[in-house]
């Protein structure tokens, strides 16, 4: 576990860089966390539909979705989903919209 | 080579990240074709780049009339725990078939047309094996619009070079 600062507030991070307490997210930390991940910037409406989903997902449901889910369900296409978040889009968002990283084979 | 440099070299292999997979699938029964599909769309999901090569029996997988009629082999598979002369029965396959289909689709994991498309617009690579298709006398049309090409295995391996290589 390591302590990063994003939009000048201190958060937990695991080993895997997700964090903690997705409570200790929020909106303002989105741009730099993106540019942790490796998320083309900046951040367009798109993104943040697919963050916001995410978030929402997690809350309601303990876990965030696959990629498959986020396809199905998100308004976003799988196609569309690799080209906002190229290096896997279910990782890449939980990453980015500060919630553990999503379990599922597919 | 003392066995500290081994180790240390075999720590540092353990370590690299998997950048690319290309899987090879090669047999046509529902059981043979899912795992490399789940391997190819889990590879994506982890940012790591996937190429599907079919080949053999594996072709139906990408075959427009074929894909929807996959089924799961009921003889000579022991791990479905009934009898081989079971499973011979006319229906039998059929039945396990739907069977395993409901399963899945419990899971809300895709069916196989669904999941093969879903894979290609993750943008992983898809390919089908010359010299199966010349085998089989397929024509190209004959295979779903998805397929990127059909290639030869020494275009495969060309494609391949620097990543992993899992055959199924």
């Amino acid at each position: 576990m390591t302590t990063k600062h994003f939009a000048g507030i201190e958060v937990e991070l695991n080993d895997e860089g997700f964090f903690v307490d997705p409570a200790q997210w929020s909106e303002a930390m989105a741009p730099e966390l993106a540019e942790a991940w490796g998320i083309p910037t900046p951040l367009t409406d798109k993104h943040w539909q697919v963050l916001r989903f995410m978030r929402s997902e997690y809350f309601e449901k303990g876990t965030g979705p696959t990629v498959r889910k986020l396809g199905k369900t998100s308004g976003v296409t799988v196609k569309e989903l690799y080209q906002l978040f190229p290096k896997g889009p279910a990782k890449l968002a939980a990453g980015c919209a500060g919630i553990p990283k999503p379990r599922g084979c597919v | 080579m003392t066995i500290t440099q081994q180790d240390a070299s075999d720590a540092t292999a353990a370590a690299a990240p998997i950048e690319k997979v290309s899987i090879v699938i090669s047999k046509g029964s529902l059981e043979e074709i899912y795992p490399g599909l789940i391997m190819a769309n889990g590879a994506r999901a982890e940012g790591i780049e996937a190429n599907l090569f079919f080949t053999f029996f594996g072709l139906d997988a990408i075959h427009k009339k074929r894909i929807d009629h996959i089924k799961v082999a009921t003889v000579g598979n022991p791990g479905l725990h009934i009898p081989t002369w079971a499973g011979g029965l006319p229906g039998v396959s059929a039945l396990m078939t739907k069977y395993m289909e409901h399963q899945i689709e419990e899971l809300d994991i895709p069916g196989i047309k669904e999941f093969v498309e879903m894979i290609s617009d993750t943008g992983a690579g898809l390919y089908g094996c010359l010299a199966s298709v010349d085998l089989f006398g397929i024509e190209r049309d004959e295979l779903i619009d998805q397929v990127d090409d059909v290639i030869t295995v020494g275009e495969f391996y060309e494609m391949a070079a620097g990543g992993q290589i899992i055959f199924t």
